[in-house]
């Protein structure tokens, strides 16, 4: 077995009705236990890309694999080894943190007292001990980007997919987020991660692919792009060379 | 089957958390059935058992109408109450009002005169007609004054026809007998004995009245027996707007969006959905049908009686909760708002149960609405109800309304699916 965590080839895809691919002819590569970062404007087709490489899209033209599992005939496999932190909440606000991870954990396959032992961990390390039993709904922002990140690795996932992960959190919490990932990271599990905070992604991807109108504008080790493109003030210049400074959305 | 326990507790932990739609399937539904049934009980008595109160003015002090008043009370529908009014309708109306009555009466004067004396006609007439007598020149037509009747304008047209009926039964009685005793007399010269007058009119013939029943049962229909089941299937659909609530903030949350990703069918899902709200439906039944049965008699209401066959009645509770189930299922997954799932929700089925025969009985709707009656669910759940509750039928009697029953419940349920699978969410 090689050491791709995911592999995706060719990869176009159309919503129904539109004129044009949203995701156009796509390759790249990202490797086990890697930090990988998806950036590119709004609209420049993240959101799909990752919808596809979860499976929540179907794919009609071109491959994704993970782990060496082709997403079309093996969904059912890989939906044990990957985890995904939507942009949007996705949990139940009228639940506690303890209950949305008792469902989630089920669903996800483990078993209830595996689910009670990370459950108690992932909420002392997210700082959620605390509320562990009030609804999710009274919670903070910050807190509940945590409750949003604790679903997603409940399972202790190969794979994570991170969708805007610190979207709206204060600095505290995002350091905290970010800290938490690397922490996940060291452990061996590759991130996936979108992300609008470009400071953010430079401290926590090796790697990036820079997409725009569907189509991939760069895609290298972070540091060799920047001298690549003479861009000595970071990822942000890089951003704005590669994909202009025209209004996106 | 953690997969499955853990669903369930997470759909009871989001209802008990959902005090709203926990008033809306219970709550109302138990407010519904205390209202509904009192304010019917008064207009089902009126037509079934009680007594029809009748003001009475009798001009008349013959013997001819004390006869009719007492035949009248013997009808045993009529609570006659005297008074003393003239003819004219704004007064009647007046008196009507003030005694809370329907109907009034008015007797004119000379009334049992002008009953004799035509008695005494019509006997002579027929001495002559068999050859008995010849033809007397006293022997003159008399024109009886006519009973003034009122009613009062809400009395329904089926009641008024009813005490019309009666009141003419009895004239025709006293008229009977008035003529049979001028007959008697014209023959033999003395009035008729009283024995024989009581023989000739002791003896008449009767009418058996019987309930028509499946196993011999007698249930007497009520407004129990009818509105108890009915607001019960009400009560089933109203569960839209919990269930159908539910889906729609699982859709708008992303919860689904995250679901479907995990290595959990979504079978498991919707099937841990419908049963613990089958367990509501069922608990709706329990309590509601229990207030009927127990809650009843105490606060003057006809008690509910329950069906003998218990396994039928189980039966088709279930199927009715799950009919109720799959329409909150298909509403939820098509539904985009909240606002969408509630309005349209409620108001489809009001509209249901409506045209289904919940709000009025299917045989009092017209004709043109008997057909649409057939596209509602509630309204085979109510037949299949009607077929245990009134008729004591067994579960293969009430085949007929079951098997449509299933049919909805397939279709509604495949609707569903398909639009998960169209907006893609499983």
């Amino acid at each position: 077995m090689n050491n791709l965590a995911l592999s995706v080839n060719n990869l176009s895809f159309r919503y129904p009705g539109q004129a044009k691919d949203c995701v156009h002819d796509l390759s790249f590569e990202i490797f086990i236990g890697e930090r990988f970062g998806l950036f590119g404007p709004n609209g420049a087709g993240k959101t799909t890309l990752m919808s596809l490489m979860v499976g929540l899209q179907k794919v009609k033209q071109g491959h994704i694999q993970l782990l060496g599992k082709d997403i079309r005939k093996d969904s059912a496999a890989i939906k044990h080894f990957i985890g995904y932190v939507p942009q949007d909440f996705a949990f139940y606000p009228e639940l506690s943190p303890v209950e949305n991870l008792d469902f989630f954990g089920a669903w996800s396959g483990l078993d209830k007292r595996t689910v009670k032992e990370r459950t108690t961990s992932l909420l002392e390390v997210l700082g959620l001990s605390d509320v562990a039993h009030k609804p999710v709904k009274q919670f903070s922002g910050g807190m509940k980007r945590r409750v949003n990140l604790a679903i997603g690795v409940i399972h202790e996932p190969k794979i994570l997919f991170l969708d805007e992960p610190t979207v709206g959190v204060d600095v505290q919490t995002r350091h905290a987020i970010i800290d938490y990932l690397k922490v996940l990271n060291a452990q061996g599990t590759t991130l996936v991660y979108t992300s609008h905070h470009l400071k953010e992604a430079e401290d926590l991807c090796e790697r990036i692919a820079l997409i725009d109108r569907g189509e991939m504008v760069a895609y290298d080790h972070l540091s060799q792009l920047l001298e690549r493109h003479g861009s000595k003030d970071g990822l942000e210049e890089l951003f704005l060379k590669l994909t202009g400074s025209a209004y996106r959305d | 089957m953690y997969k499955f326990t853990a669903s369930i507790t997470k759909e009871l932990r989001l209802l008990l958390r959902d005090k709203v739609g926990l008033m809306i399937m219970f709550a109302m539904p138990v407010l519904l059935v205390l209202l509904i049934t009192s304010i019917q009980i008064s207009a089902f008595e009126l037509v079934n058992n009680s007594k029809v109160k009748v003001l009475l003015c009798n001009k008349d002090k013959g013997k001819g109408s004390q006869e009719f008043l007492s035949y009248l009370n013997e009808v045993g529908r009529f609570d006659l109450i005297n008074v003393d009014m003239t003819e004219d309708d704004r007064n009647v109306g007046d008196y009507l009002n003030d005694h809370d009555a329907f109907v009034a009466l008015y007797i004119p004067e000379g009334f049992s005169d002008q009953i004799a004396k035509k008695a005494e006609f019509t006997a002579g007439k027929a001495l002559v007609e068999f050859g008995i007598n010849e033809s007397p020149d006293t022997l003159k037509m008399v024109k009886v004054d006519s009973l003034t009747i009122y009613f009062h304008p809400v009395l329904q047209q089926s009641l008024r026809r009813s005490i019309q009926g009666a009141l003419k039964s009895v004239i025709q009685l006293v008229e009977s007998k008035s003529m049979l005793n001028a007959l008697y007399f014209s023959i033999n010269g003395k009035p008729m004995p009283a024995s024989f007058e009581k023989e000739m009119f002791a003896n008449q013939i009767g009418i058996k009245e019987r309930t028509t029943s499946h196993n011999g049962s007698r249930t007497i229909p009520n407004a129990a027996q009818h509105n108890v089941p009915a607001w019960t299937i009400f009560a089933m659909f109203f569960m839209v707007i919990s269930l159908g609530g539910n889906i729609v903030k699982e859709k708008l949350s992303g919860s689904f969006v995250r679901l479907k990703i995990l290595p959990t069918n979504f079978i498991v899902g919707l099937l841990s959905k419908q049963l613990l709200y089958l367990m509501v439906a069922m608990s709706q039944v329990i309590v509601i049908f229990s207030m009927g049965v127990w809650l009843f008699p105490h606060i003057g209401l006809p008690a509910l009686n329950i069906p003998h066959d218990w396994l039928a009645l189980i039966v088709v509770s279930f199927i009715c909760g799950l009919s109720a189930i799959s329409y909150a299922l298909c509403i939820g997954v098509y539904a985009k708002t909240q606002e969408q799932a509630n309005g349209f929700g409620a108001i489809s089925v009001v509209i249901l149960a409506t045209i289904g025969g919940i709000l009025v009985p299917s045989f009092a709707m017209p004709k043109a609405f008997q057909f649409y009656m057939n596209l509602s669910p509630l309204h085979w759940c109510l037949e299949a109800y009607y077929g245990l509750f009134l008729e004591g039928g067994k579960l293969v009697d009430i085949m007929a309304s079951v098997i449509p029953l299933l049919g909805s419940i397939v279709v509604l349920q495949l609707i569903a699916i398909i639009g998960l699978k169209k907006k893609n969410l499983i």
